[in-house]
């Protein structure tokens, strides 16, 4: 039997296609400005902070970093609702993405902020800051620069990650995919079609990324 | 009865987790295999052949795992090709490894310093003497640790075939939970299974790069 | 009374003694260098001054506050005494002005405005208004190690610590930060620094001490105790004939 591609049984559903991926950047966005400050706070915390709140955050990370995304998204969305927390289904990917992203980018901020040299805390501390403030005007800085780029590709590994959220019927783009090719059966063109969206988003973000590296961080 | 419960969840449970590892363990080698053909094509100096791999690279990367498994699943069966789950989720485990993987390893084979080609190249070696003999050695002891933290990954993308209804820890976390309706008591002993199987690799994986950057 | 008192102040890493009872006064206006073999302990009892570093036993005060006391205020006494390293530690990401205002803007609550006049004049006191704009990476080490000193003077400080600033420099860049230093002596300002510039010692301080063994061995007015040592290891220290 032969196949015939047919990408133009696509073109009544660019609507849904289109909401699905304004989902997908929307519910990206948010989670990656609260996971990426859900992180600062907890390399903050791991570097700064109490031991008690050093060692909460070693097995918050721990925990997510070794475990699988889907899992995580089921125990939240289907889970918690036991212990008396329902959410909806996009709240439930909202929360499971920014816990997700929040574990690693406290894992890799914290390398960063350890890779500051010490003088220059001693420097901050001798300008008599307190170390709080010798954190977040001194470390942070030179820390979310330092990993930018390994930042940048975690952030666009979990918007491809996000996909996972079509499995509770969060209406992502994953999601479009499927009920386009249930109505229209034509599964491999739907599929390549987003396959490709989900390309051209994650270059996107990457030029994006490295665009507010260069705004945040000139003269280097 | 509660007991009862937990000991048909937990046993079942454990009986699916054989699968997730199985699929791991075929994903990680095949992908390994094809990565590692990836690398050479990746670093071959042929125009055609690299820019052929960053394409391959690229989208492998830069598309959801789910998608591909999709796509391998639904999509060549309008081909007239018959996919079981578990050769697609097989398949498309592969791919994905392979792509990461040999990324990975160029990083390692780029980080050996241009002396050491300049180097064997001034003894006469051609490319594949200087591979063989002095840059892999070197560039394998600095590999070891990302390859297995990368194993985690492998092991967490497992999960995904049981989207397609391949059996492994999660599926059979949903099909438990579908027919004892405790989610919370299924979802955390699947996550701690999960844990199980990844924590001591990524310990490994931590430890093992210590000990490289204390050697250096 | 000294604006720097330093009474019997011993501290110990472990098992090794590093400073075995130091004591020491620095009066309002000195400028005092203090030389001494690697190890001897100076570099560490500079930043006992401003508390990077604790010590075990004796005091130290900065005009007239315990820097070890329990109910001493770190903060309020680091705004007393500033400090220039030997490694600038200028913070890459902030321009040369930006370096000089930071800590008046987070810990003085200064303006904008007054903190931009406060960056220009601190920055021609060290010669470096055309670099205002430039990052750290941009300028010279000399250059660096000037930013760093009005980094430190913008805090108006009663007292400013320079520890070894000049032996991360390339010899020809030396001089630049040198001379930067005796403006501040002739302006009044009060110095403590660690050196092995022995001619500065000699010409632009008032006050010599020789670290030795972990205790002040020898101090008093540079030119004396240049040209007449009084004990062994000073003389063999300078390598003046015995």
């Amino acid at each position: 039997m032969t196949y015939k591609l047919q990408f133009g049984e696509l073109l009544p559903y660019m609507g849904v296609l289109f909401e699905g991926l304004l989902f997908t950047v929307v519910l990206t966005l948010i989670s990656t400005v609260a996971g990426v400050g859900l992180g600062i706070g907890g390399a903050a915390a791991r570097t700064f902070g109490p031991p008690w709140a050093g060692r909460v955050f070693v097995i918050y990370v721990e925990l997510i970093r070794n475990t699988p995304f889907i899992v995580q998204l089921f125990f939240i969305y289907f889970g918690l609702p036991a212990l008396g927390l329902k959410l909806s289904e996009s709240q439930a990917a909202f929360l499971a993405m920014t816990i997700n992203l929040g574990a690693y980018s406290t894992e890799i901020i914290r390398a960063g902020v350890e890779a500051v040299p010490k003088g220059h805390i001693e420097a901050g501390v001798s300008l008599a800051m307190t170390k709080w403030e010798v954190f977040a005007h001194i470390i942070l800085k030179q820390a979310l620069q330092k990993i930018w780029p390994a930042l940048s590709s975690q952030i666009i590994i979990v918007m491809l990650g996000s996909s996972v959220v079509s499995q509770i019927s969060a209406e992502d783009l994953t999601y479009a995919a499927n009920f386009v090719q249930s109505r229209n059966f034509r599964a491999f063109e739907a599929y390549f079609a987003v396959a490709l969206a989900y390309l051209g988003l994650a270059i996107v973000m990457r030029a994006m990324l490295r665009g507010i590296g260069r705004l945040m961080f000139p003269g280097h | 009865m509660s007991d009862f419960t937990f000991w048909v969840i937990f046993s079942n449970l454990l009986l699916a987790l054989r699968w997730t590892i199985a699929l791991s363990l075929v994903a990680f080698v095949c992908g390994g295999a094809v990565g590692l053909l990836m690398l050479f094509a990746r670093v071959s100096k042929i125009g055609w052949l690299e820019a052929l791999t960053r394409g391959y690279i690229e989208f492998f990367q830069g598309t959801p795992l789910l998608m591909q498994l999709f796509l391998l699943f639904f999509g060549l069966a309008l081909f007239g090709l018959e996919v079981s789950p578990w050769l697609a989720a097989t398949l498309a485990l592969t791919l994905w490894t392979s792509a990461f993987i040999s990324e990975i390893w160029r990083g390692c084979v780029e980080s050996i310093s241009r002396g050491q080609w300049e180097a064997s190249s001034s003894l006469a070696m051609t490319y594949i003497e200087q591979m063989r003999y002095v840059i892999l050695p070197q560039a394998l002891r600095i590999a070891v640790a990302p390859t297995v933290g990368f194993s985690v990954q492998v092991v967490k993308g497992t999960a995904l075939a049981s989207v397609i209804g391949f059996v492994e820890l999660t599926k059979a976390g949903t099909m438990l939970n579908n027919a004892t309706f405790r989610p919370f008591l299924v979802y955390s002993l699947v996550a701690l299974m999960y844990f199980a199987l990844c924590f001591p690799l990524s310990f490994f994986a931590k430890k093992l790069e210590g000990r490289l950057n204390a050697a250096r | 009374m000294p604006l720097v008192d330093i009474r019997d102040v011993r501290k110990s890493y472990g098992a090794v003694e590093v400073l075995k009872g130091v004591s020491l006064d620095i009066a309002q206006g000195d400028v005092a260098a203090i030389i001494g073999r690697s190890g001897s302990g100076k570099s560490t009892l500079l930043r006992c001054i401003n508390g990077l570093e604790t010590y075990q036993s004796g005091s130290i005060c900065v005009d007239g506050v315990e820097v070890a006391g329990e109910k001493t205020n770190l903060r309020e006494l680091r705004r007393n005494v500033g400090m220039v390293f030997q490694q600038f530690n200028l913070f890459p990401h902030l321009t040369a002005a930006q370096n000089v205002t930071l800590a008046p803007k987070v810990v003085n609550k200064t303006g904008e405005t007054q903190a931009m006049d406060l960056a220009k004049e601190m920055l021609a006191k060290v010669g470096l208004s055309d670099k205002a704009g430039n990052y750290p990476s941009q300028l010279s080490g000399g250059q660096q190690q000037r930013v760093a000193i009005a980094r430190a003077l913008a805090m108006r400080p009663k007292v400013l610590l320079c520890d070894e600033i000049t032996s991360a420099l390339d010899p020809e860049l030396v001089n630049e930060v040198l001379r930067v230093v005796e403006r501040l002596a002739k302006e009044g300002i009060t110095l403590i620094l660690v050196t092995h510039e022995m001619r500065f010692a000699r010409d632009v301080g008032t006050k010599l001490v020789f670290m030795h063994a972990g205790k002040a061995h020898e101090e008093g007015p540079p030119k004396a105790l240049f040209d007449a040592p009084r004990t062994p290891e000073l003389r063999q220290f300078i390598g003046a004939p015995a």
